[in-house]
């Protein structure tokens, strides 16, 4: 093949005059090898522009709008600033104005919410996730078939005595956690058949299937029970349970990547496994660490669905006021709504432009290790 | 549920010269190497509890909770057990309407369909007990058969609804979502990763710019979308007078309403195909693609003999994660068309919400559990039979 390309690529070299001279034709032919055709080259830079701009045209509207004064949307629409209508703060003003009547009073504590939120459950889910990540990696683990089969029984006996009989969820709770205990204790060592670290992690990961408004409702239910409804914690905790199986998936990958050496050194000089993992492992897994964190972030702020059934208004999250803003009695404040959805995109669109490798990669090794 | 040693890639470092410093050393030491010991429990539990808490308990209380009916009565609420009446009312009842669509009289078309699907789902599985792709096994058989009726069951709703003339009810439009959505997506994806892989200058500038989308929250995306399309104060108002569709309203139309949920989701999500086939591509080995080239094949050759076997098994992977995520569509119908015009729009998540926030939390769970039901079946047949085959050819 090696030989065929030099010939081949001579070949082309002698021919080259010929095919200049061939007019219209050398339009549809590379100048080089490697490189495209001019009708080639002009083709795919004009599909790429035309994409490049039905991206960003709705980024460019929604800032357009939120200069315009009510009476330049409503008389039909108007592109440029300066040109065709003058631009005015009056959408934006709002945002400073914290009076009961300005239409963005309500924005300051959704924007909370959300940023505490967001930052909160990624935290927590980024621990609790590559701690299991790095476990399953790591140690194995034997949970005995007949075990989960015990402890699935009690959970649906629970569940049946709470929902049917009406006992009280904590009383439940207490007697199916005392009774697998009891039974993992004694029947447990009869069982022979168990699990593997795979399995484990594969049915971490399967939890990303479940479509969250499957979930959703007994959250609500518990969360209600317990006096946490409509409170930062109940969503964070959530969101948390939400993003576990991405965490556990990439961390993973990236904790199988390094070698063991280190951390055995670091046993052998007497280093706790807890000290092993968050001075040793967490440092060298930085990279995928990083990508891991923001894409977990930028999920949790995106996030609406949980939100819409745990928040009402105290812990309402900017997507909830968003949506909730749509529609009313005063009709739709296009100029008003551009300005929060701006003041909600801004901060991703920031971290996607500035941190678009570490994102991507956290994609990629999703997708392409999967 | 955690027993056994803790081992370090299979062998047991250091333990007794830790142990033996350990023991010499007073109490809070102690604390620290019961923490060693417990080490392999506590990395893992939390997020076993956490599952289990929030997920696989919530997962059986909702299948309760969609075979009861509940009262809600004064702050509190009263639990029956009805067995499946719910899932009666939405597959035979009174609710048939809303989840699988309106049923008539079945027409010619829908009949041909119906046959057709018939005759190829049978087709596979002859082929299958035929031997000829591969052993046959117990399970390989039940899994067969269950996504073959499940498979036919969809193509009967459609044919007794789409191609009958008559109203699509959530579950058919849900499935419009995410096969007609993500096969645009997959196509426009693939294409934009193509023509980024091109020898080409500002190639950072374009990568950059299409993987925005992606990060947009979308009910921002569904909000901004609704603007611009508005007939009258968007920007295309012109193009619409233009066309003579000054008032047309296109939240009116069914099939123009779930068209435009679709290119707001396609611009969302057809970053994240592009960025992943992109990777992809890149990864393809320079060496063989010039060989082609010097071979003289051509561009559609090289692609379909040496990029495509390299990338299909990501993109089988990446659709696989894309059609998880399609099933999970609320945000955009919510926020474009609140799920009209009637229910056109509606996705079965919207679906289930409309049912929860109708104070029927029964018939929510219901419909959520259905739901659940088409996905797992639909995804891990995917898996199954696309995705692990794919693997075992080419990776």
């Amino acid at each position: 093949m090696r030989s065929g390309a030099l010939t081949r690529m001579a070949e082309i070299r002698a021919n080259l005059p010929a095919a200049r001279a061939r007019g219209l034709k050398r339009w549809f032919e590379p100048t080089r090898i490697g490189r495209m055709s001019p009708a080639g080259s002009i083709i795919v830079y004009a599909l790429l522009i035309l994409w490049s701009a039905f991206v960003l045209f709705p980024f460019y509207w929604l800032a357009v709008t939120s200069f315009k004064l009510p009476i330049d949307v409503f008389e039909g629409p108007s592109y440029l600033p300066w040109v065709d209508f003058t631009p005015n703060l009056h959408a934006w003003a709002d945002l400073l104005d914290f009076s009961a009547k300005s239409p963005l009073a309500e924005t300051l504590t959704p924007y909370r919410n959300s940023v505490i939120i967001a930052f909160c459950s990624t935290a927590l889910c980024v621990l609790v996730g590559s701690m299991a990540a790095y476990a399953l990696a790591r140690i194995e683990y034997k949970p005995k078939l007949g075990t989960i089969l015990i402890f699935v029984v009690l959970m649906i006996g629970a569940a049946v005595a709470v929902g049917v009989h009406g006992v009280d969820l904590w009383v439940a709770g207490a007697v199916a956690g005392a009774l697998f205990i009891l039974l993992a204790r004694s029947v447990g060592r009869y069982f022979r058949r168990s699990a593997g670290n795979a399995d484990i992690l594969f049915w971490m990961i399967s939890q990303r299937i479940l479509p969250p408004v499957v979930a959703v409702v007994p959250i609500y239910m518990m969360f209600q029970r317990v006096g946490l409804l409509d409170t930062h914690l109940a969503i964070i905790l959530t969101y948390t349970v939400v993003n576990l199986p991405i965490v556990v998936w990439l961390m993973h990958d990236f904790f199988a990547s390094i070698p063991v050496d280190l951390e055995e050194s670091a046993q052998l000089d007497g280093a706790s496994r807890l000290m092993t993992f968050f001075e040793i492992v967490i440092p060298l897994a930085r990279a995928g660490l990083a990508a891991t964190t923001l894409l977990v972030l930028i999920l949790s702020w995106n996030e609406y669905l949980v939100a819409l059934f745990l928040s009402t208004t105290k812990a309402q999250t900017l997507p909830i006021l968003v949506a909730g803003m749509n529609g009313g009695e005063k009709g739709i404040l296009w100029w008003t709504m551009a300005v929060v959805i701006i003041i909600m995109i801004v901060p991703v669109i920031a971290m996607a432009l500035l941190l678009q490798r570490f994102i991507s990669k956290g994609i990629l090794l999703g997708a392409v290790k999967g | 549920m955690a027993t056994g040693g803790g081992t370090i890639g299979g062998r047991r470092p250091g333990e007794d010269p830790a142990a033996a410093v350990i023991a010499a050393t007073p109490r809070g030491a102690r604390l620290a190497e019961w923490f060693d010991r417990q080490a392999r429990t506590l990395f893992v539990m939390p997020a076993v509890v956490m599952i289990l808490i929030f997920s696989i308990f919530p997962l059986i209380a909702t299948f309760m909770l969609s075979l009861s009916r509940v009262r809600l009565r004064g702050g509190g609420y009263r639990i029956r057990y009805v067995g499946t009446q719910n899932y009666e009312k939405q597959i035979f009842g009174s609710e048939q309407w809303h989840f699988l669509g309106t049923f008539e009289e079945v027409s010619v078309l829908g009949w041909i369909v119906t046959a057709a699907a018939a005759a190829l789902l049978a087709w596979w599985l002859i082929r299958y007990f035929g031997g000829r792709s591969g052993p046959v096994s117990v399970v390989g058989t039940v899994g067969r058969l269950i996504t073959a009726s499940v498979l036919f069951g969809l193509a009967f709703m459609f044919a007794a609804t789409l191609f009958s003339g008559t109203r699509l009810g959530t579950l058919g439009v849900t499935l419009f979502y995410v096969v007609v959505g993500c096969g645009i997506q997959f196509l426009i994806g693939l294409g934009l990763a193509l023509l980024c892989s091109q020898p080409i200058r500002g190639r950072t500038f374009f990568r950059v710019v299409f993987f925005l989308p992606l990060m947009v929250t979308p009910i921002g995306i569904g909000f901004t979308f609704r603007m611009m399309a508005d007939t009258g104060k968007g920007p295309f108002a012109p193009l619409w007078q233009w066309f003579g569709l000054g008032d047309f309203a296109w939240a009116v139309n069914p099939w123009t309403a779930r068209a435009f949920i679709i290119v707001g989701d396609s611009w969302q999500w057809i970053p994240f195909i592009f960025v992943v086939l992109l990777a992809a591509l890149e990864n393809v080995p320079r060496d063989l693609v010039e060989a082609g080239h010097a071979d003289g094949a051509g561009s559609w050759q090289i692609f379909r003999e040496i990029a495509w076997p390299h990338i299909v098994p990501v993109a089988a992977t990446v659709m696989l994660i894309r059609v998880i995520e399609g099933f999970k569509l609320v945000d955009l119908p919510n926020m474009m068309t609140g799920g009209g015009p009637g229910i056109a729009t509606e996705s079965m998540t919207l679906h289930s919400f409309f049912a929860w926030r109708a104070l029927d939390p029964a018939q929510s769970a219901a419909i959520s559990y259905l739901l659940l039901f088409v996905t797992v079946v639909l995804c891990v047949s995917y898996f199954m039979l696309v995705v692990r085959k794919r693997a075992a050819v080419y990776g």
